[in-house]
């Protein structure tokens, strides 16, 4: 066991980096989907509303027109569905698409 | 001129991929706090849900400068921090100290009495979440009247939460200012204005939480535009102990109208056990805040 003094590490700071909870769009059960046909930023092709940037709490939807959702780390807690004025912004189930699952099919034996 | 939400700046000192919960009101906290400061600020954090989202060493999920503090010594690790920056000539870093509701009104109490009283060259920033959140939901000081925490009796909290604004005024600091995540360019404009004063100032920040009041992540924002309508929290700010309303409260105030706190609450699983009296009283409670705060923004 190396002692705390002979510890090779120089500092004790922590440097900055994305994902540092992991991938965080793993959180997730609903996806947030824009449908550029209703967002007063992506009719008008330019920088205008901006409300899902503003309150996104996790940072991930861009400054653009129309909004960019970074759907790595996006944790679909859906305030940007919520805070959107013209309801461009729909939360999709994330499994959507995919065959359900059934207990025979597993082979869990419960 | 105020602020408006297409001319708050593109950069971010916040990174994806952070520990915070889904919905948490702290980025929207953080990510206006450190736009308005462009920045160039020093932070000091407690133990609180803001650690969390700031990650464990060796990486963090924030580009400023973030010192964890002990729990009780915020404002005094943030007070050193500022005489050395002030010794240093770095003129242009602010020393942010930013805690939960706990590390300022029960825990960092003390610390941040002393700094206050010192004139300490800090802003304090306490972002309510009204009780321990990230410990398991217990009560705190600001708990509100008729919440239930796993820490107080099943039907609610029978005290009502601390005054920390008045608590803070009563030290004759320059600036005091409360602001919500549910009005980002209010938020912004105080920050700011904070900044360039001198001195300790101290702003308190409405911070809905989905986990532990029992809501859906989605609401983040309503809950905290709602804290604002019914009047729950008051924006307000007080410059050199001249106090007034601002933003939505100003307009409130001026037309008179306020919606009442059940509409608030009816979607929060913390009140769902609440009696109708503890309810009332909690009403009660608002309306008397109210009444004095909008007396004292038309007195003084």
């Amino acid at each position: 066991m190396v002692e705390t003094r002979h510890c090779e590490q120089q500092t004790a700071m922590s440097w900055p980096c994305a994902g540092e909870g992991g991938r965080t769009g793993d959180w997730r059960s609903m996806k947030p989907v824009l449908d550029p046909a209703k967002c007063i930023a992506a009719k008008k092709d330019s920088i205008v509303c901006m409300l899902c940037w503003v309150f996104c709490p996790d940072n991930v939807i861009t400054r653009t027109a129309p909004p960019e959702i970074d759907l790595e780390y996006c944790k679909g807690c859906g305030i940007c569905m919520e805070v959107c004025p013209s309801q461009a912004i729909t939360m999709v189930p994330e499994n959507e698409g995919q065959p359900a699952l059934n207990v025979e099919e597993t082979g869990c034996d419960v | 001129m105020a602020t408006n939400i297409l001319s708050l700046p593109e950069q971010e000192f916040m990174l994806p991929g952070n520990r915070a919960c889904a919905g948490c009101s702290i980025g929207i906290i953080f990510r206006h706090v450190t736009k308005a400061l462009d920045g160039k600020a020093a932070f000091v954090v407690p133990a609180s849900c803001f650690t969390v989202l700031c990650g464990m060493y060796p990486s963090s999920s924030v580009t400023v400068p973030i010192i964890n503090s002990v729990f009780p010594g915020t404002a005094a690790c943030a007070s050193g921090l500022a005489a050395s920056l002030e010794r240093q000539g770095k003129t242009d870093m602010t020393v942010v100290a930013m805690a939960g509701d706990g590390g300022t009104a029960d825990i960092g109490i003390q610390a941040l009495s002393g700094a206050a009283e010192r004139g300490a060259n800090i802003l304090f920033i306490c972002y309510d979440n009204e009780a321990y959140m990230n410990t398991g939901t217990q009560r705190s000081g600001m708990t509100p009247l008729a919440a239930r925490t796993s820490t107080t009796p099943t039907l609610g909290k029978i005290q009502p939460p601390k005054d920390m604004p008045a608590i803070l005024e009563a030290h004759g600091i320059p600036y005091i200012a409360t602001a919500s995540p549910g009005y980002p360019t209010d938020l912004y404009d105080k920050v700011q204005k904070a900044r360039d004063i001198r001195g300790t100032r101290y702003m308190h920040l409405s911070a809905p939480c989905p986990a532990g009041w029992h809501y859906e992540a989605k609401d983040t924002v309503a809950m905290a535009k709602l804290a604002v309508e019914t009047g729950t929290f008051i924006l307000a700010e007080t410059v050199e102990g001249v106090y007034r309303l601002t933003g939505r409260s100003l307009s409130m105030a001026k037309a008179g109208k306020r919606k009442p706190v059940r509409e608030f609450i009816r979607t929060q699983g913390r009140f769902s056990r609440s009696s109708e009296e503890a309810l009332d009283e909690l009403q009660q409670w608002v309306d008397n805040r109210w009444e004095a705060a909008v007396h004292r923004h038309e007195t003084s």
